[in-house]
């Protein structure tokens, strides 16, 4: 498992001595073991998975009108309607697919491109380095979501797709940035020295040795990312910029908003579309502390809950990071 | 002096890439929407004004684009954007220049209250690892996850239509004059209030999470170790040794999200019909007003740059190996 040793040795390893000593037995999956990304995941399989199916589950049509005019929730339509008469679950659910797409699009154009940009500045070093960096910089403190509006709101047309590619142009940077410092840390160790000393070509040093080094740092990237880009989408179509038949869980809120739902009292309209969004949003969230307790051990045991801390007999104190005994076979 | 004459390079660069993108957006759309709106201000519009559009936005075929490059820096130093078309005959300049003190008092009030309540906050939770304090981060996770406007819907809902507590839209009651006195200054803060703390809730989760993560780390550091084993009050342990070194990531990532938070209280203010330059962007794009749209993002983004440079200061104020010569 390609365990990022990188990051400093704990200061005290503390094996608690009420944990039952295991065998030796190598750790598969540790990352799937986090009860956190278990938790994350499930709720983003979840989604991903109403995405796929949905407009063939969706009891009505998303357009639909009906003359059940803003109706609150009832066995029929359990979400309610809205003031067209048509019904909101069916809307977020096949909303959802638009959300989803957006987000991976996203999230895989500013990974890549995030990939290529840290790797290579770490890499080269000199002055392409400073290029590439003070381009990162350069976007990541322009304010990207005035940027986004701006330029989807030049469009012609501001579809899922481009809205996508939108996002990925702006939101790279934060991913370079990580990355660079990284690679910088990476290029100068033995392994990277060995191989270089073998003749290796430039190229394979970078996807051989460097890159799978970095896979948890570019996953991490990468669900920031996807959170971002949902963020950014649902808040574009809310303040109406996509098209509105484009059905996703902003264009909702959109119609709310502009439908005063909020002085009509008619909550149902606007408050499942922002839960689900929540909950997208923290299943992301969870699954990247999932990946940080995994890269780095000093976060592991500040997962754990006070009582389980004091069920394994550690007690936290100054100068003293207790480190799970998960991560102590996993070194061996 | 070597970290401030970086940095002053890096924030020229910045703006001088912001001034270019914003030259170089409209001139890559497909299509002239301009076009088709100076048409349809035709002969309300005069000459002058119409020419300095054109420059905006690249309409002069005649020039090449080094030339227009060059004609738009001119009508930047001149202070000139353009006439906005929604509230036709204002410059933009005008506009801006009356909207954004009111998104810099709530934007910079807000956020201060939300750096320092949050610093605070996971500085506490932070030393006081593995107690009942660490409960406080699944609910600021939840509440990072929200967007800003759901938020602020919630609000509205609850405290201006449910409670009738604040006003839902608005920054200060129309029926009053703006004007320095004491009634009109309770007027804007109490129209502020939601908006502010909207604005704070949402915020507040970053802040908390990322001093508490550099608390746990520097609290297992040797120094505060040393400090804790001389039997230093506690106190001291943690403001003087601890909180010291832990904050300084957290000043500059306060720079590096800046652009993120004001990002998210634009959309606050649309949705609070603040009359800040988040709702004249919001107005703008609705009604397609290219020019009052690239003079928003043109002054948001110098406003964020201004604000990393104070926080630059801050961060050289508080960290002593920046001010090092050499």
């Amino acid at each position: 498992m390609a365990t990022d040793t990188t990051l400093e040795t704990p200061a005290a390893e503390v094996v608690s001595s009420t944990a039952p000593k295991k065998k030796n037995k190598p750790q598969k999956f540790l990352f799937l073991r986090n009860s956190k990304a278990m938790t994350g995941l499930g709720i983003l399989a979840f989604f991903a998975i109403l995405a796929i199916i949905g407009p063939w589950i969706a009891p009505y049509g998303a357009g639909d009108v009906s003359k059940d005019l803003l109706q609150a929730p009832s066995s029929t339509h359990w979400f309610g309607t809205d003031h067209l008469g048509r019904d909101i679950l069916s809307q977020i659910i096949v909303g959802t697919r638009g959300v989803m797409v957006v987000g991976f699009i996203a999230g895989i154009g500013a990974t890549i491109v995030g990939v290529v940009v840290g790797v290579t500045a770490g890499f080269i070093g000199g002055i392409g380095d400073e290029t590439l960096s003070a381009l990162s910089n350069v976007f990541l403190v322009i304010p990207q979501l005035p940027l986004i509006i701006i330029i989807a709101g030049q469009l012609p047309t501001a579809g899922g797709v481009t809205v996508a590619l939108v996002i990925a142009a702006t939101g790279w940077a934060w991913g370079a940035r990580v990355l660079r410092a990284q690679t910088l840390s990476l290029r100068r160790r033995d392994f990277v020295e060995a191989a270089r000393a073998n003749g290796e070509r430039s190229w394979r040093l970078i996807l051989v040795e460097v890159l799978p080094n970095l896979t948890a740092i570019i996953a991490a990237g990468f669900v920031g990312t996807v959170t971002f880009a949902v963020l950014s989408q649902v808040t574009l179509s809310f303040i109406g910029i996509t098209p509105v038949s484009d059905w996703n869980w902003g264009t909702i809120l959109f119609w709310a908003q502009n439908n005063l739902a909020l002085q009509r009292g008619a909550w149902w309209w606007f408050v499942p579309a922002g839960l689900c969004i929540a909950l997208l949003g923290m299943a992301l969230t969870l699954i990247n502390f999932g990946i940080d307790e995994f890269v780095n051990p000093r976060l592991r045991s500040t997962g754990l809950h006070a009582r389980s801390l004091r069920r394994r007999g550690i007690r936290p104190r100054i100068g003293f990071t207790p480190v799970v005994y998960e991560a102590k076979e996993d070194r061996t | 002096m070597k970290f401030f004459a970086r940095r002053i390079a890096f924030y020229a660069l910045t703006a001088w890439a912001a001034v270019t993108i914003n030259f170089l957006i409209p001139r890559m759309m497909p299509g002239d929407p301009v076009i088709a709106l100076i048409g349809r201000m035709q002969g309300r519009i005069d000459s002058n004004a119409a020419n300095s559009i054109r420059i905006l936005f690249g309409l002069d075929k005649d020039m090449n684009i080094w030339q227009q490059y060059v004609e738009y820096w001119k009508l930047l130093f001149q202070g000139d954007l353009g006439l906005s078309f929604t509230f036709f005959p204002t410059p933009v300049i005008d506009i801006v220049r009356q909207t954004l003190p009111w998104t810099i008092g709530l934007v910079g009030v807000s956020t201060i209250i939300a750096f320092t309540i949050g610093t605070l906050l996971g500085m506490g939770i932070g030393w006081r690892r593995g107690t009942w304090a660490d409960g406080l981060l699944p609910v600021t996770t939840f509440f990072s996850a929200v967007p800003y406007f759901w938020l602020g819907l919630i609000a509205i809902a609850v405290f201006a239509v449910w409670l009738g507590w604040f006003p839902s839209s608005g920054s200060y009651d129309r029926g009053l004059v703006p004007e320095f006195s004491w009634e009109f200054i309770r007027s804007v803060i109490y129209y502020g209030t939601l908006p502010a703390l909207t604005v704070i809730l949402s915020s507040i989760a970053g802040w908390i999470l990322g001093m508490r993560n550099m608390m746990v780390t520097v609290s297992s550091e040797d120094y505060v170790t040393v400090a804790q084993a001389k039997g230093l009050k506690e106190r001291t342990v943690v403001f003087g040794y601890a909180a010291r070194n832990a904050i300084l990531p957290q000043v500059s990532s306060f720079a590096l999200s800046l652009g993120f938070i004001v990002g998210g209280t634009l959309i606050m203010e649309m949705v609070f019909s603040y009359q800040g330059i988040g709702f004249t962007l919001f107005q703008a794009v609705s009604s397609q007003d290219y020019p009052l749209m690239q003079g928003c993002f043109l002054v948001i983004t110098l406003s964020v740059l201004g604000a990393n440079i104070i926080a630059d200061f801050v961060y050289a104020a508080l960290d002593p190996r920046t001010r090092q010569e050499g």
